[in-house]
């Protein structure tokens, strides 16, 4: 079992595993380099971790998934991005952040909207929905986020009285109610108390099962726990990306190996 | 501060005794016969202010999401001091450019032709002689519109980043965040309207000049009329009768106690609108 599981470390061939395909991509700042040269393949419908010091790009990486740095005078994007093999150019901004939700390292719920508008509000952007199915649709997201029990009786209150990490699930229904194929997370427990932590780990392990979920964190203990694969990023290049459980075990690299077992960091 | 009020309603102890209510609702202005009443001063402060309002709300919110969500860096900051400038113009030259430069357009360019096209609706009617109503609600629409698109602009920064990302990560065109931030941002923006409406209120200098200056309540928005805060500036030097003096700041304090309530309100809003984010 355990040999099996090495080989299957990228060796694989067949492109239709993979949802996410990054070729040579590289991210400017005011021309200086943030990431340079990334080459990596996210499986579908599993939960892939980056994980590396501040400032190695990680989120960079990320954020240009989704075309998040056009919102960034100052970016510039270099390389190809596919997702289901089809450059992510072809797709458009707007449709684009559709099939790719995202979930931020700050719960940043809508604070006018109450929690039942806060997960509606995506599907009123893409402007396709049926009004009859919106209860259904928010109740399904709210269920799948855990969150369902906590506020059904409350759906109409404001988003802002809920806590720090029903916020953050709040956020995580409102991004599933859009459908996408995959979810980025940049760092979303970070700004969560411990128990709040866990609900969004065991909230991230079920709902692989549905979406290719990316997740940021400087959590290396997190990365190990939800993750099936981890990528080190380090001084904006990848150094290394296997299955967790050989970065964490047997790296191959020297700088992965001290990454993890906490010699720098 | 409570000194000022204190002297203002001391001193206008004797026209509150003589007229009592009917002051506030008598249009009758007469200092030769000793009869007054503020109705019609009310009204015009109250109606041009109005006007005001209704012209520099969508300008200044225009003005407010181009420099806070659309413009570069060049014309944000000449935009921006150009706005601010225009905040520090004093009212007295607005007075003379209203007289000198809006008087004569609207004289021979707007009003007949407002007349000509839309004279059938009551507000379009009156005398056709440049001041009026309509006049002064567009100087001090001009006066104001820094005020609000400055403030507007502020509040508008001040809505994190989170929020705009959050909105474009789900699939919103610009529009559609930018209208999420609006969202956020409105009642930051109702406070800074309620202020540019103070500050309109208890304008003085330019509304004399412009609006015609007689103590009448009439429809159309040609005809000239008074605000409170001209009529004090117009009549209290030649004031003599103790009456007439009393009269007037009467009409000072009653100035005074709405542009108080607008003031507050105003504050109460800004202050509820940025204490939402700080427990974030």
């Amino acid at each position: 079992m355990m040999e099996e599981d090495f080989k299957d470390d990228l060796e694989e061939k067949s492109e239709d595993k993979f949802s996410i395909t990054t070729e040579n991509l590289s991210v400017y700042f005011n021309e200086k380099p943030a990431i340079k040269d990334i080459n990596l393949k996210v499986r579908n419908k599993s939960v892939t971790a980056i994980i590396g010091p501040s400032g190695c790009g990680k989120s960079t990486y990320l954020r240009s998934l989704n075309m998040m740095h056009e919102l960034t005078p100052s970016a510039t994007v270099y390389g190809s991005i596919k997702i289901n093999n089809i450059d992510i150019e072809e797709f458009g901004v707007i449709n684009l952040r559709k099939k790719v939700g995202m979930v931020f390292q700050k719960p940043n719920p809508f604070p006018t909207l109450s929690i039942y508008e806060n997960v509606t509000s995506g599907l009123i952007y893409t402007g396709n929905y049926k009004k009859s199915r919106l209860d259904d649709i928010v109740e399904k997201c709210l269920t799948a986020s855990g969150l369902w029990k906590e506020v059904k009786d409350r759906l109409k209150v404001s988003a802002m009285t809920l806590s720090g990490g029903q916020q953050q699930r709040l956020c995580i229904a409102r991004t599933i109610a859009v459908n996408p194929d995959i979810i980025l997370m940049d760092e979303p427990t970070s700004a969560l108390d411990p128990i709040s932590t866990t609900n969004i780990e065991e909230l991230v392990y079920n709902l692989k099962k549905e979406y290719t979920i990316i997740i940021v964190t400087h959590n290396m203990q997190q990365a190990a726990r939800v993750s099936d694969h981890t990528a080190f990023f380090y001084l904006g290049r990848l150094v290394e990306y296997s299955k967790t459980r050989t970065i964490f075990t047997n790296p191959k690299e020297k700088l992965t190996e001290e990454y993890v077992t906490g010699k720098f960091g | 501060m409570l000194d000022i009020i204190y002297e203002m309603f001391i001193n206008s102890y004797p026209s509150r005794s003589q007229f009592g209510l009917s002051f506030i609702f008598s249009q009758d202005w007469d200092p030769v016969k000793d009869k007054f009443g503020a109705l019609a001063f009310i009204y015009g402060t109250i109606v041009s202010s109005i006007i005001a309002l209704i012209i520099s709300l969508p300008v200044s919110l225009g003005v407010a999401i181009f420099l806070s969500e659309m413009a570069g860096k060049f014309l944000k900051t000449t935009i921006g001091f150009l706005v601010e400038i225009l905040a520090a113009i004093p009212s007295i030259i607005f007075g003379f450019w209203g007289l000198f430069v809006l008087v004569p357009f609207m004289r021979n360019t707007v009003q007949p032709f407002l007349q000509s096209t839309l004279g059938f609706i009551p507000i379009f009617s009156g005398t056709n002689i440049g001041t009026g109503m309509l006049t002064a609600g567009i100087i001090l629409a001009i006066m104001i519109t820094p005020i609000i698109s400055a403030i507007s602009r502020d509040v508008i920064k001040a809505i994190p980043n989170s929020q705009r990302e959050a909105a474009y990560a789900l699939g919103a065109t610009r529009w559609e965040a930018i209208r999420m931030a609006l969202l956020n941002a409105k009642s930051g923006i109702l406070g800074a309207t309620v202020l540019g409406f103070g500050r309109a209120v208890g304008e003085t200098m330019a509304v004399t000049m412009v609006i015609g200056n007689r103590a009448q309540i009439s429809a159309g928005l040609f005809d000239p009329a008074y605000s409170m805060a001209s009529v004090i500036a117009n009549e209290f030097a030649e004031a003599s009768k103790t009456i007439h003096v009393s009269a007037l700041i009467e009409v000072g304090l009653l100035l005074f106690v709405v542009t108080f309530i607008i003031n507050s309100l105003a504050r109460l809003l800004i202050y509820t609108a940025t204490k939402k984010y700080d427990t974030r």
